[in-house]
């Protein structure tokens, strides 16, 4: 058996004004992509955060290598796993290859500078993010999808084992949507990787996940393989919403009924 | 519609660092030239070999050139006061003066100087009411989690005018003899500034500190959550520079009273033509910083010769313009 990529133990999140959760209680394993399906609010963004070691949890532990993520210092934890945020902020200038390569900011030591490798590294992470020739370009002059995907290529450029993605198809268009999935599934499935993504899209879900997450915003949590929990009643239940199926020989397929 | 791109930033840092270093001799050649009493190039390098006239050596070696060194020491640790702050709240308004950080440093230092102690205590002074100073603001600004520009500038403000009160108070309870000369912990003087070790040794260290610091910084600079996944101890990093921030305002009001904008002035135009990389930004700004103010003492040594402004009074005239400027920019 494989060594966890992070355990959670009987975690339960801390969410302003709800007393208690139900506990998390599984390792994510190299080769596995969870998706974390809820409705606004229900804590997918704190459960990211909780996992990168960002809060401290209501209750119970996060594991990385069997030791309370709590304990670890940053800088190894960073070497270990990388978090693409819903937003980000750019308020002083600097170019799109100088924000790549700060996701090696974790490998270097303090009197270190950027050698060329580590250029190399970064220049190859925007080439995946089709963002090479922007390389020289200002941050702040990029669209919402193109500063979406440079987060991407600087997790590409710090390249931890386990990837967490919070809504990283945001402002993408479709061609991207389906090229970072695309991507985030050939990592994993390489078998060196892991990932959690918190995602709106049930379809992308459903298509790319290995196993999924619901959560409810009442903090009742159901977690297992994509098969066993992509159940029509449970997501109706999920987003309060009522779905329709579509049985294709690709696979079931879901779509939001509009009200009458 | 999006603001046209910026043409990509030059970045050579020996080319930076090099047309610095030399426009900082020059500014010091200059400063040292120019006053009540002109004096060609011949007659400072004569000064310099121990040549040339009394009057001249005097004038060099024993008024001009401390001073000059003195005003460069303090122009540099102010812009990497500034640079530092700027990073540590992610806004390019924040300032030593502004901010209101330079006026606690001037009350400890005054209380000090009233009590009759000797300068290590009134650098330790200094350094306590900077310190302090430092924590309400960033205690203020910070304190309910989400905090706006407009709220830590106005801290700042309020704190500042609090300050300027108590020295005003301090000076009007105090008698009368060395008023006169203690009115620059107000305006900012290089007048008394004396052949002093302790602003350049500061500086040294702070640029010293710059490049095993710097990387680190430049992830802070995009924000906590974002450093801290990036491998950053992001509270042990941001309390070193709040030390460093306060120690090196308190060092500089220490030497020459409260000089505003030149923490506000210095990066921002730096930033624009070489980046925020702070490796290179704070050698950068303590370099030009220093030559900001050796030109401004200069200027305020010979506009209305034989009489003097002090030195604040110049860079406040440019301050002003620049920082009405970032605030009616960053509305947006």
């Amino acid at each position: 058996m494989t060594a966890a990529l992070l355990e959670l133990e009987n975690l339960v999140i801390e969410i302003p004004g709800r007393d208690a959760g139900m506990a998390l209680d599984f390792p994510v394993l190299p080769g596995q992509c969870w998706g974390l399906l809820g409705p606004n609010g229900a804590g997918k963004t704190t459960l990211l955060h909780t996992l990168a070691g960002l809060r401290r949890p209501h209750a119970g532990r996060v594991l990385l290598d069997g030791q309370d993520l709590h304990g670890v210092p940053r800088r190894r934890i960073a070497q270990r796993l990388g978090l693409v945020f819903q937003d980000h902020y750019d308020g002083f200038p600097s170019t799109v290859l100088e924000t790549a390569l700060i996701g090696r900011h974790p490998f270097l030591r303090a009197w270190n500078m950027e050698t060329a490798e580590d250029h190399g590294l970064a220049l190859r992470a925007l080439a995946q993010m089709d963002l090479e020739d922007l390389a020289d370009r200002r941050v702040q002059t990029l669209s919402g999808g193109e500063r979406q995907r440079l987060a991407l290529a600087t997790l590409l450029t710090q390249d931890p084992p386990l990837w967490l993605l919070d809504e990283p198809t945001n402002h993408l268009d479709l061609h991207h949507q389906v090229a970072v999935l695309d991507l985030v599934r050939r990592e994993v499935a390489s078998g060196r990787r892991g990932a959690l993504l918190a995602l709106h899209d049930l379809n992308l879900a459903a298509t790319y996940c290995t196993h999924l997450v619901l959560m409810y915003p009442d903090g009742g949590m159901c977690w297992g393989c994509t098969e066993e929990i992509f159940h029509v009643r449970a997501l109706e239940r999920l987003f309060q919403q009522k779905l329709a199926v579509m049985d294709t020989s690709d696979g079931v397929w879901v779509r939001p009924v509009p009200a009458a | 519609m999006s603001p046209a791109p910026l043409p990509p930033p030059t970045r050579n840092p020996v080319v930076i660092l090099g047309t610095l270093g030399i426009a900082a001799a020059l500014s010091v050649l200059a400063s040292v030239m120019l006053g009540s009493v002109h004096l060609s190039p011949r007659e400072v390098v004569a000064a310099f070999l121990g040549d040339g006239s009394d009057l001249a050596r005097m004038l060099v070696l024993e008024l001009r050139l401390p001073r000059s060194l003195a005003a460069f020491a303090t122009g540099g640790l102010l812009a990497v006061a500034g640079a530092l702050m700027q990073v540590l709240l992610r806004n390019p308004l924040a300032d030593p003066y502004v901010l209101g950080i330079s006026g606690g440093a001037a009350v400890g230092a005054l209380l000090a100087m009233i009590s009759g102690l000797g300068l290590a205590w009134i650098s330790g002074s200094a350094f306590t009411g900077a310190l302090l100073s430092t924590l309400i603001v960033f205690g203020l600004a910070h304190g309910t989690g989400s905090w706006t520009p407009t709220r830590l500038l106005l801290t700042g403000v309020v704190v500042a005018a609090g300050w300027g009160a108590v020295i005003t108070f301090l000076l009007a309870v105090r008698p009368s003899p060395e008023l006169p000369g203690m009115l620059y912990w107000l305006m900012g003087d290089l007048a008394h500034a004396r052949g002093n070790a302790l602003p350049w040794l500061t500086l040294f260290v702070i640029v010293g500190l710059a490049l095993p610091l710097g990387r680190s910084l430049n992830v802070l600079a995009r924000g906590p959550l974002q450093a801290a996944v990036l491998g950053v101890a992001v509270r042990r990093l941001e309390w070193t520079v709040y030390l460093l921030a306060a120690l090196v305002t308190a060092v500089a009001v220490t030497t020459a009273g409260t000089i505003g904008f030149v923490g506000l002035i210095i990066p921002h135009m730096l930033r624009l033509v070489i980046g925020n990389d702070q490796r290179l930004l704070l050698p950068a700004s303590a370099l030009a910083g220093g030559i900001l103010l050796t030109l401004a003492d200069t200027l305020a040594r010979t506009i209305i010769a034989p009489e003097q402004l002090p030195v604040g009074v110049i860079t406040a005239m440019l301050g002003v313009p620049v920082f009405l400027y970032l605030l009616y920019r960053s509305r947006t």
